[in-house]
């Protein structure tokens, strides 16, 4: 079929990436889908998907939630998208594109945005089983696949692109090699002494780095699949898979076909409107094009520019595309490295200034001008200034150079917030926005919280790297231009969490609808509230429930409408519709009967079992409807439930101290089942957790949690708002030598305290940092009565003590709540077909193919899948 | 009064094409908490009582993770309009048309509800 050349001009766009997307957005923009007909020609058997976060898809992003493209938009302006169809051939004379289909177009304007493809070394048995490349979620996809079963795997290429395929590797329980030729990691974007604080950053995480040396064969067994590799030193390493990194070269075959120049090292030519050296009516853009400054582009920010360029020249606007930064930060979990500007000093006459701390990972360079412009820079181990330090590339920061590499507490002075940077700095440089246009979005078009500030100025929905310089930017703006920062619980509620705890305890109100239409916003009063403040509501009545005369049972009445789903199952959530179970096991300390039965009831229901992170047992795949029955079995044999799915006290962790150890000093394991018995079921705004040691050895990591207890040799010691997570914080030292009676009622004040003035999901350790006076307050309140409010928080702890009750023997004695633990209201047998599961290890794992299609046929259920 | 409403068997029904489908008594939705039904076509449906009573039913698959859990959401009203939000990722679906507040272009199957 040909189409023929029709009244409206036709573009045809070949490749449909991130940056040829990109460009259908700016021809929708311009107008130009509704002059024009668009034709798109696109090789994955998917739509434009978000290729820069591509590796999140190991932590759990789908395909889905990758996709760039929106149906919705596709279809309102006319665009004709064939995917999987690629283009085969242009003939530049009869202005024709034809696809892989045979459908041939006849285009005006034609726009190659082809991309690139993975470079992969000429090496003896490179296409071997067990070799991969990593450009697109295929590609992923069958990575997972192949990783299910080999041990050991090496990724060929120690660069940006390889250490995210490594750390991927990793993360799919892998050992993994990273063979790197140069002699360091990331040899592009860091210099000698990143190198080394990176090498230790990556060593340190558990992957084994070999620079220096080439891949010079890929190993093969009989079978033709990979079990190792050659190295240029002579060295030969085993690995059941390799994945190759080693850096792309522009897609450019088609345009060569055709004969349109392309450069001596690939990239198609074009000029600095995009427009092909060789032929007007031909644009390049993306990594496929070499740009008229005489580079090939590999991410995503300069291509995007060209996409703009492009469009607006084909509108006859005026604009061009010189070139562009090469800000980079690598978005592996738990490596902080970015480099900006002129990174390594190429600049004449350049100064460096350079903070390097190789024990702690760190090194931090900046790149200063002989008059004081910041040109560039690198920050290894420390990236926190990355967005500030890039917007101000190319202007004299307001503060000397040395204060900016310092790290906090190092004597830096004041840290330099985006505050300081000038309007037409770029803060996001994914999508070019400037700090004035953000600082717009808030004054011009009222937007007042960052996710409307993406929305309507792009900015931060790159990369993201740039989103906490965004939040600082919007709320510094808010503040300046007198608007009220709106520090309410949420829509529904114009209070604090705190002022509502208040509230609710003052006039003992013990409804949530009580309290929404009395004390909610006028416009909330008499609606179903909202998914924030109904949890943190029902927090505030269950930890207040005796002092308020509400039941403290979360299922009774109003309040299981209120809960969060793990609190409404009393279970955890688990990705696909089934649920985990944690019985309380207090202080670790288990008896061998009790750890039979937990095997039993495990083995009895098919259930994956763990030992926690807690000093606890989870066992995971249970169904809604096995709950009740797993529990009547635990509650039979002793157990109480663990709340690991509330806000609520967790674990008192314990090391086995002094009946044991030969340094202990106190009972620690006593210590710790008795504080983990006191404060179970204590609901409060996030997590609380605990542990104790025997001594100041500290085995049982207590300065890591919510409140730790240390021995000593004349009692305890004890520290408070310590914090694993995301965010570590090493606790605080409240008081020292405490006897046993002084370190219990010091805790009930400090935990009340904390419950009754924290925000919604805030640990102790933020909670600690935000509130007025800090540490320094918190003591003055719990140690010496400084608001003469310690006689009351005592008072509370006291009377939750007293009423606890285990919520699950509770509930499987009581008929009309185990009625709501089943998978449908018409159909109680029958289990949710959606929950299926596979064999791993010789245990159980989601079947999450299932997750995708739905419902599977009953014919093609997988082998060893199961549906219990 | 409301009483005498629940004491009675109202039931909870779904249209399917042109028939009514019954679930279940409108005793057993709990006001600001879902129930999920099975369809006969092996379809699923999350079902939901509002604080004013109105009903609502839309598919029980969360699209962003697979997993039929919209039941078991928290819901609330967002400008006026009922919402559910899933479990799992905590984004939001209105109830009546089945749209993704969150994203734009993600909606789910939204049902008719009665009783009778
Ligand atoms: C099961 C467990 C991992 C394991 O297999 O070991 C686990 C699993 C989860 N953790 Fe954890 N954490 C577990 C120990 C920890 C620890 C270690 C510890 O407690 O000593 C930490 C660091 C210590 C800390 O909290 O300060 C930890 C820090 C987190 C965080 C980060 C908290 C923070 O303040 O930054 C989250 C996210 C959150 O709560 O917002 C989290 C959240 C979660 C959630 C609830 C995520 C979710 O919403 O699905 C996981 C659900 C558990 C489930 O479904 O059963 N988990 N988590 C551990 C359960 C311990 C237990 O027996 O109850
Ligand atoms: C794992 C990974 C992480 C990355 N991280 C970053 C980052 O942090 N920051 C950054 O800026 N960049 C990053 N990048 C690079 C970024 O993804 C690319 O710069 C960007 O995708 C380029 O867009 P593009 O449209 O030019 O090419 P692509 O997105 O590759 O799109 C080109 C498309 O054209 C198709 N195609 C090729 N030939 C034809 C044909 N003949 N007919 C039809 N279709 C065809 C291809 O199949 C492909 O879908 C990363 C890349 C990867 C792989
Ligand atoms: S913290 Fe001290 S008492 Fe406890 S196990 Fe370690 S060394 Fe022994
Ligand atoms: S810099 Fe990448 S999203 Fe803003």
């Amino acid at each position: 079929m040909t189409a023929t050349l029709g009244a409206t001009p036709t573009i045809v766009l070949v490749g449909h990436g991130m940056v040829g997307q990109r460009f259908l957005e700016a021809l929708a923009e311009r107008g130009l889908t509704a002059t024009h007909r668009v034709v798109v020609l696109c090789e994955e058997p998917r739509p434009a998907y978000d290729r820069v976060q591509l590796t999140s898809y190991f932590s759990g992003k789908t395909p889905e939630d990758l996709s760039l493209t929106d149906r919705e938009f596709i279809k309102d302006h006319g665009i004709e998208l064939y995917v999987g169809d690629p283009a085969e051939s242009v003939d530049r004379e009869a202005r024709t594109v034809t696809a892989r289909s045979g459908q041939v177009f006849t285009y005006d304007t034609l726009v190659l945005a082809t991309g690139s493809y993975p470079f992969v070394p000429p090496v003896p048995n490179k296409d071997a089983d067990g070799c991969f490349v990593y450009r697109t979620i295929e590609d992923l996809l069958a990575i997972e696949e192949y990783a299910k079963k080999v041990e050991v795997g090496a990724v060929v290429g120690g660069g940006l692109l390889g250490l995210e395929a490594a750390g991927a590797l990793k993360g799919l329980g892998i050992e993994t090699h990273i063979v790197e030729f140069a002699p360091r990691l990331m040899p592009v974007q860091v210099d000698e002494g990143g190198g080394a604080a990176l090498l230790r950053t990556i060593e340190d995480m558990g992957l084994s780095v070999h620079t220096g040396v080439g891949t010079q064969e890929i190993v093969v067994g009989e079978d033709g699949a990979v079990t190792g590799m050659k190295l240029s030193d002579g060295s030969e390493l085993s690995a059941g898979m390799v994945v190759f990194s080693a850096g792309v070269r522009p897609r450019d075959q088609l345009a060569r076909d055709c004969g349109l120049a392309v450069g001596e090292r690939g990239g198609i030519a074009v000029d600095e409107q995009c427009r092909t050296v060789t032929d007007p009516h031909v644009f390049a853009i993306g990594e496929c094009a070499l740009a008229a400054d005489g580079r090939v582009y590999g991410l995503v920010a300069p291509g995007y520019e060209q996409a703009a360029t492009a469009a607006a020249t084909i509108a006859a606007d005026e604009a061009s595309f010189t070139g562009a930064d090469l800000s980079t930060k690598l978005k592996l979990l738990g490596v902080d490295v970015a480099s900006f500007g002129d990174a390594h000093g190429t600049t004449e006459d350049c100064l460096d200034v350079v903070y390097s701390d190789s024990r702690a990972g760190l090194y931090k360079k900046l790149v200063i001008g002989r008059d004081g412009t910041l040109l560039g820079g690198i920050l290894v181990g420390d990236a926190e200034a990355y967005g500030t330090l890039r917007a101000l590339t190319g202007s004299v920061p307001p503060i000397s150079p040395e204060a900016l590499v310092l790290p906090a507490g190092a004597g830096a002075p004041a840290q330099l917030g985006p505050s300081a940077l000038p309007d037409d700095a770029i803060i996001c440089s994914c999508h070019n926005v400037s700090k004035g246009t953000i600082r717009g979005a808030v004054t011009d078009h009222q937007c007042t919280t960052v996710p409307e500030v993406k929305k309507c100025t792009k900015a931060g929905t790159g990369c993201g790297s740039c989103v906490k310089v965004l939040g600082q930017l919007v709320t510094a703006e808010l503040e300046a231009s007198g608007m009220e920062v709106d520090k309410g619980l949420c829509a529904c509620f114009s209070q604090t969490r705190e002022e509502l705890y208040e509230i609710v305890l003052a006039l003992r109100i013990n409804s949530y609808q009580d309290l929404l239409d009395r004390y909610g916003r006028e416009s909330a009063r008499g609606t179903d509230g909202c998914d924030v403040c109904k949890p943190a509501v029902a927090s505030i009545i269950a930890s207040l429930a005796p002092a308020i005369g509400a039941s403290g049972y979360v299922l009774d009445g109003e309040q299981a409408a209120l809960q969060e789903t793990n609190d409404h199952f009393l279970a955890n959530l688990q990705k696909n519709g089934s649920y985990s179970v944690v019985p309380r096991i207090p202080g670790g300390e288990i008896t061998p009967e009790k750890l039979i039965v937990i095997g039993e009831i495990a083995r009895d229901f098919g259930l994956y079992t763990k030992i926690t992170g807690g000093q606890r047992i989870d066992m995971f795949g249970a169904r809604v409807e096995q709950l009740p029955l797993i529990w009547a079995r635990l509650v039979d044999a002793g157990f109480e439930s663990g709340h690991a799915y509330g806000k609520a006290l967790r674990t008192v962790k314990s090391c086995v101290g002094s009946t044991w150890c030969r340094y202990g000093v106190q009972d620690s394991v006593r210590m710790a089942i008795d504080l983990e018995l006191r404060y179970r079921g204590l609901r409060s705004p996030h997590k609380l957790k605990s542990a104790v040691s025997g001594c100041q050895r500290e085995c049982a990591e207590a300065q890591s949690k919510d409140f730790g207890v240390i021995a000593t040799a004349n009692g305890w010691n004890l520290y408070v708002g310590g914090n694993g997570g995301a965010t570590p914080r090493h606790a605080d030292l409240l008081a020292q030598d405490l006897s046993d009676a002084e370190l219990i009622r010091l805790i009930d004040r400090f935990l009340m305290f904390y419950i009754r003035t924290a925000d919604r999901l805030e640990r102790t350790s933020t909670w600690l940092e935000r509130i007025p006076g800090g540490l320094d307050h918190v003591r003055d309140v719990v140690v010496h009565d400084s608001l003469g409010i310690c006689d009351e928080l005592e008072q509370l702890m006291q009377a939750h003590v007293a009423h606890y009750r285990d919520e699950w023997a509770e509930t499987i004695n009581d008929p009309e709540k185990l009625a709501r633990f089943v998978s449908f209201i018409n159909a109680p047998d029958t289990p949710d077909p959606v929950v299926g599961f596979v064999p791993e290890r010789d245990q159980i794992k989601p079947d999450l193919p299932l997750l995708t299609i739905g419902l599977r046929p009953a014919e093609e259920v997988l082998e060893g899948s199961a549906q219990r | 009064m409301t009483l005498a409403l629940e004491t009675t068997d109202l039931k909870v029904q779904l249209r399917l094409d042109d028939d009514w489908f019954t679930v279940c008594d409108l005793s057993h939705l709990l006001p600001g908490r879902g129930v999920a039904a099975l369809l006969p076509d092996g379809r699923q449906v999350a079902l939901f009582r509002d604080r004013a009573g109105e009903l609502y039913a839309i598919d029980n698959r969360d699209p962003f993770t697979g997993a039929a859990v919209l039941s078991r959401g928290l819901t609330g009203t967002h400008q006026g309009r009922p919402f559910v939000a899933s479990p799992l990722l905590k984004q939001r679906f209105d109830l009546a048309s089945g749209q993704c507040l969150d994203d734009e272009a993600v909606r789910v199957t939204a049902y008719e509800v009665r009783t009778a």
